[in-house]
């Protein structure tokens, strides 16, 4: 039946760490996931888990004990926010092409300057080409899921995994929460055997060789197609987690979009200011609806291109900016997705919003719809790429 | 009682406001609603306005942004913000404001920009003082925004705080009883204008 708790998203994510006992954590403290190793440090000292604890100097550290222990064969684990992943870049993708299911909790914050600690998510962003599967959550139960969720997916398909959520609006905040048992947690996420490890003694390996041009492509190949496995597996580890708990996940969620006209797709904690918001414009008659992404790598092209396909317009809203002169991440890979799919009914705008942490109001919401309703009756995009609640 | 109830704390960095933001949130959750309890963070410094928030509801919340239209203010620290900050922007005139002082509410009214609704005055630092031995206005002030809102039903609040400062105060317990005492006072001294 689960137990009936209120925790912070930090403290859900350090508690989730708490029921799986890894082997080893690397980790660096930084605003706003500073948290998650301090709980869990406290956990060690505590002796409620075995787990080693390793305090390191540097994010670039932090990720590097991690690719070590998972090498060895352990199942290892960090947590960081901001520049502390963007320092750790050159090992997440080390981690990834050693094919080392390794798991991240991300705090998301907003990349200096001007210097912010609040959130947005250039941090996640700036590293999403890196090779690790991501899931974004909305809420601190949905943070916890997701962790206790992340090692099943990423040891199957042998890929690093991140466990997104938003750095103070879900991080700090305290709401309700559904725990799992701990005895179930450990029943659902087993035991780490990985196939080829390090202190195998039956098989001699090396990991992280040099590959010439006569075989670096055919590893990154096979890197992309555990990318391409991840979907499946997202889905099934979902299934069998709603099982246990009641609780349904997919690589992304529909909300009202059943004969929605107009949608809005975001990720993150916004999604559950965007649901009262189609809440109160389904109430005056309004075909509204919303998509949130959930797994943003793998990117669900099927899934989204499918939800989409029907609507007049909607707007990909993104909570950092590719400063590539035309719109955020999520709009370029939605409209590839819809592109690749042969959909190409709807029209469609980029909105750059919440950055540093500018709070996201049902107001705001209600905003863009209201262009994605004058777009729809009009015909006219205009301009497609935007700024929203901003001062110009 | 409504829907969902609002609550915005204004305090000064350092002296309580997230904690007993935090406190009612633990006190409505241990009554069975849901709740939120979020502070507003930035670069925080000892002394600096801070604002933190609550909602409190029947049934989830997913709104995941600051509270603009509060039901109820509460002003933990003193009111020397009251002409720093404008803490009854948007506060809805059905609802209240609290504030943390031993003044008489009509006196402070004036200072409150025209604000219609009840105003709500208590000494939470001479309680605590007297009954604590120290300045610690929070658990005064936390029994002054349940009397004055009724977001938590009082007997079970005052049951429910007794249990967790015996658990919170496990290796000091002569500091439980200054705590409850503090509590009720504050629930009878609380004055509404």
């Amino acid at each position: 039946m689960g137990i009936r708790e209120r925790l912070s998203g930090n403290e859900a994510v350090a508690y989730a760490m708490k029921q799986i006992n890894p082997d080893v954590m690397g980790a660096y403290p930084i605003t706003p996931s500073t948290e998650i190793p301090q709980y869990f440090s406290a956990y060690v000292d505590n002796g409620e888990v075995d787990t080693e604890f390793i305090a390191v100097e540097s994010e670039h550290s932090a990720m590097s004990t991690c690719i070590g222990a998972e090498a060895a064969g352990c199942r290892a684990i960090s947590a960081t926010s901001s520049c502390g992943l963007i320092y750790m870049a050159e090992m997440l993708y080390v981690a990834a092409s050693d094919r080392l299911p390794i798991t991240l909790a991300v705090s998301c914050r907003a990349l200096s300057g001007p210097i912010n600690i609040n959130n947005d998510h250039s941090d996640a962003m700036a590293v999403r080409d890196a090779g690790w599967i991501m899931l974004f959550a909305e809420t601190n139960q949905e943070a916890y899921d997701n962790y206790l969720q992340a090692m099943r997916i990423g040891e199957a398909v042998g890929l690093p995994i991140m466990v997104c959520q938003d750095g103070f609006i879900t991080s700090h905040a305290i709401e309700n929460i559904e725990l799992v048992e701990t005895d179930k947690v450990k029943a659902f996420v087993g035991e780490y055997k990985p196939q080829h490890y390090l202190l195998d003694p039956s098989e001699r390996i090396a990991v992280g060789a040099y590959a010439t041009p006569v075989y670096y492509m055919e590893s990154k190949r096979l890197q992309a197609q555990a990318m391409l496995d991840a979907k499946d597996v997202i889905r099934s580890v979902a299934n069998e987690f709603a099982q246990m708990t009641g609780r349904e996940y997919g690589l992304i969620e529909k909300y009202k979009m059943d004969d929605a006209e107009l949608a809005i797709l975001l990720m993150g904690s916004s999604a559950g200011t965007a649901k009262e918001a189609v809440d109160q414009l389904r109430g005056q008659g309004k075909k509204v609806g919303l998509v949130k992404i959930r797994s943003f790598r793998p990117f669900p092209t099927e899934d989204i291109a499918q939800a989409l396909k029907g609507v007049k317009a909607f707007a990909a809203m993104d909570k950092d900016d590719s400063f590539n002169g035309h719109c955020g991440p999520i709009f370029a890979e939605t409209a590839a997705a819809l592109l690749a799919q042969g959909v190409s009914g709807p029209k469609a705008i980029s909105y750059i919003y919440g950055l540093g942490g500018r709070d996201v109001r049902v107001e705001s919401i209600q905003h863009v719809f209201a262009d994605l309703e004058h777009i729809a009756a009009t015909g006219d995009v205009g301009e497609t790429y935007r700024y929203l609640d901003v001062r110009e | 009682m409504k829907d969902i109830v609002e609550i915005r704390w204004h305090g000064r960095g350092g002296q309580g406001a997230k904690t007993a933001s935090l406190l009612l949130a633990d006190a409505a959750f241990n009554t069975g609603k849901y709740v939120q309890g979020f502070p507003e963070y930035g670069p925080e410094r000892m002394g600096a306005p801070i604002t933190a928030y609550n909602r409190i509801s029947d049934r989830r919340s997913t709104v995941h942004s600051n509270i603009y239209e509060p039901d109820y203010v509460v002003v933990v620290v003193d009111e020397t913000l009251l002409s720093s900050v404008d803490v009854t922007a948007g506060l809805k005139e059905e609802g209240a404001i609290v504030i943390n002082s031993g003044k008489d509410p009509a006196e402070l009214r004036p200072k409150l920009k025209g604000y219609k609704g009840r105003v709500c005055t208590i000494d939470a630092g001479r309680i605590s003082e007297e009954e604590l031995g120290k300045n610690f206005p929070n658990t005064p002030m936390l029994a002054a925004i349940v009397k004055v809102s009724g977001v938590v039903e009082p007997e079970a609040f005052v049951k429910d705080m007794e249990a967790s400062f015996k658990h919170k105060f496990a290796s000091k317990p002569q500091v439980i009883d200054g705590n409850m005492r503090a509590l009720k006072r504050s629930m009878e001294e609380v004055r509404i204008g």
